[in-house]
């Protein structure tokens, strides 16, 4: 179904650690494979410290990384020079998790909206006044809040803002790193329907990082599952909900609480002994293990690789290739 | 049941230089023995005030309680003094703060903290309490209890914390534990073992549960009954059920449909409620949530609606409910109006 498509970001064994001092390494992302497909949303789960945020600011050349490469329309994002990284940063955009610290206070909403396009040198003179009055409007705001201050909005207003910068110069991909997670639920409807009316007008290309299981279900067209900097599973989403296979999967699904009593008290939990261990200097083979009921020998030796098992479903788990 | 704790006609204002925020106006509930009972509503929206009342845990100034009884095991919580509400806080009340990581104090082992409650409030000698409290790591499930008494916070993971600050709350056995936003600050696995972890401890020590949340999810999971609270007040009020499969005020309706989930399969929009919460330095005249109901009358915008009963333990405070008003809600679903 994807795999016919060219896809528009391939990115092929992607490491990402970083030195903590004491000859110690934090294997932040560790040799992740995927391609995103123009026009779809790819979801990213996995619990805080997995690499979900990491790969997202990778992605968008906020960090370099160690080994593995990115491709963004067949190029190599890494072995830009200057103006092709300038071009690269007008088609890549992102939007941040906290929409109050990602907007600076002392500018004006009309000079962060237009920040980008001044950098950019689009829009010149009057044009730059009336487009950004326009992206104001495209985001449920009004042209009147052109000239307050980030302070003066609500979060799920700010989180508009957000969206309007990162839309000012006309991105084709955009890294929306937990966009929700900080807002209230009777806002957050807002903001994904907001951003999936975005996507279906100006056919962007999503990635949506969150720990919302069942919101990112509800936005993505695939969803990759992460765990200590690797993914555990890749598949499409309705898939990933009615079939998962990797026990961390099974496990997060059937932790997630579901608004209904009826159901929720009557069904049984996978409950995940200890805690994520932490990420630097990690122990050889699956990561996942020592919380894993299923472990074998094999899992403490070797690191499992991502396999598709059926038709674009992926999983990396010994279980499954044996 | 006994009624344990009696909440009636609760207000509370805070005085700020921008003029007085009317952060709880007028809040009634009850609460039996054992039983588990969820606020659920948006920040801002007097759900945290409201426990924090309960407790006596409002500073003031700025905050001041305008009105209201609040009667907790027979006593007027209200009418005592600063050392009186010690006594009853920390060994009849007990609470789980949102944020495990601030609310334990860093400079002291986790053991000297639970004991530190266990001699002020559950009069205890040094040795006692340190039994005591390493019973209370053994039961909240943190594996290798004795050499986990001795550590500091900060080589807790933020689960344990949470774990470790249940066992506090517990330590004296409180007939009241206070959980405001329990495990918004965790991930989803752990938030399945706190979760349990409390359901397991409720039944076992027979403690009523004041659940503080906006995930619909966790409430459906935990608790008995529900209160929805919007801008200061409360809107309905009943058991699980009630609120699930029949929600009757425009708010909780809303709630419920604008949340995902997991077990659906169709990728329909979302329902938002659209707009935003009031300002509570000038409420509205009327109800509160006229401005963003679609439902709305013109009654709404001026009269305050007073509480209609759909059952013996299910209210809500909305205008459809009232015998003038049939009908207008499916006209308005029919597009008529």
């Amino acid at each position: 179904m994807y795999s016919a498509e060219k896809p528009l970001i391939d990115v092929k064994n992607l490491k990402k650690y970083f030195n903590v001092g004491k000859n110690q390494v934090l294997k932040a992302v560790d040799n992740v494979t995927f391609s995103i497909n123009q026009g779809e949303t790819i979801g990213v789960v996995g619990e805080s410290g997995c690499g979900k945020t990491t790969v997202g600011r990778t992605l968008i050349r906020l960090y370099r990384p160690t080994e593995g490469e990115i491709y963004y329309n067949g190029k190599n994002i890494n072995d830009l020079n200057k103006t092709e990284a300038k071009k690269y940063a007008k088609t890549a955009q992102m939007i941040f998790q906290d929409p109050y610290a990602s907007l600076n206070p002392r500018m004006t909403v009309g000079d962060i909206i237009g920040e980008g396009i001044d950098i950019h040198g689009l829009y010149r003179n009057g044009d730059r006044q009336s487009r950004i009055y326009e992206l104001l409007e495209k985001v449920g705001l009004n042209r009147e809040h052109a000239n307050r201050f980030p302070h003066e909005f609500s979060g799920g207003q700010r989180q508009r803002v957000g969206i309007a910068r990162a839309l000012a110069i006309e991105p084709e991909f955009i890294v929306c790193d937990e966009p929700i997670s900080a807002l209230d639920v009777s806002i957050q409807a807002q903001i994904v329907n907001l951003l999936m009316k975005l996507q279906k007008d100006m056919n962007l290309t999503y990635m949506f990082i969150a720990h919302d299981l069942s919101m990112i279900k509800h936005i993505s067209d695939r969803i990759a599952v992460m765990y200590l900097g690797t993914i555990v599973e890749l598949t499409n989403s309705n898939e990933l909900y009615s079939n998962p296979i990797h026990p961390y999967t099974k496990a997060l699904l059937s932790a997630i609480p579901i608004p209904d009593p009826k159901i929720e008290k009557s069904r049984s939990r996978i409950l995940l002994e200890g805690d994520v261990p932490s990420p630097i200097n990690p122990a050889p083979g699956c990561k996942f293990r020592k919380r894993c009921k299923y472990a074998m020998d094999v899992c403490e030796i070797k690191v499992p690789e991502l396999k598709e098992v059926s038709v674009s479903h992926y999983v990396a788990c010994h279980l499954t290739s044996r | 049941m006994s009624k344990l704790l009696e909440v009636k006609d609760l207000e509370v204002s805070f005085d700020t230089y921008a003029g007085e925020v009317k952060a709880v106006r007028g809040v009634s509930f009850d609460l039996n023995k054992g039983e588990a009972i969820a606020i659920v509503g948006e920040s801002g929206c007097g759900k945290s005030v409201t426990a924090q009342s309960i407790m006596r845990l409002i500073p003031s100034p700025p905050g001041r309680v305008k009105n209201g009884t609040i009667i907790f095991n027979d006593v007027d919580i209200l009418a005592l003094n600063e050392r009186q509400m010690q006594a009853v806080r920390g060994s009849d009340m007990g609470m789980i703060f949102q944020d495990p990581m601030t609310s334990l104090n860093p400079t002291m082992t986790v053991g000297r903290q639970i004991q530190e409650v266990l001699m002020k409030h559950g009069g205890v000698t040094k040795k006692q309490a340190e039994v005591r409290s390493l019973e209370m790591l053994q039961l909240v499930g943190i594996p290798n209890p004795a050499m986990r008494l001795k550590q500091y916070p900060h080589e807790y993971s933020g689960g344990m914390r949470q774990r470790a600050m249940i066992a506090m709350a517990l330590a004296c056995g409180p007939k009241l534990l206070f959980a405001d936003e329990p495990t918004t600050a965790l991930d989803v696995t752990i938030q399945a073992q706190i979760i349990d972890l409390m359901k397991e401890l409720q039944k076992k020590l027979d403690t009523a549960i004041i659940l503080i949340t906006h995930d619909l999810g966790v409430v459906a999971d935990l608790a008995e009954r529900v209160i929805v609270m919007y801008a200061g007040k409360i809107v309905e009020y009943g058991s699980v059920n009630d609120i699930y499969y029949n929600p009757k005020h425009p708010y909780t309706m809303g709630l419920l449909k604008s949340v995902p989930r997991l077990d659906s399969h169709n990728k329909e929009e979302l329902m938002p409620i659209d707009g935003t919460p009031p300002d509570l330095f000038s409420p509205p005249k009327g109800c509160a949530f006229a401005a963003r109901c679609d439902y709305a009358m013109k009654v709404c915008h001026y009269c305050d609606p007073d509480y209609f009963a759909i059952n013996s333990g299910h209210k809500a405070a909305c205008w459809l409910l009232h015998e003038y008003a049939s009908g207008v809600k499916e006209n308005v679903l029919r597009g008529v109006i």
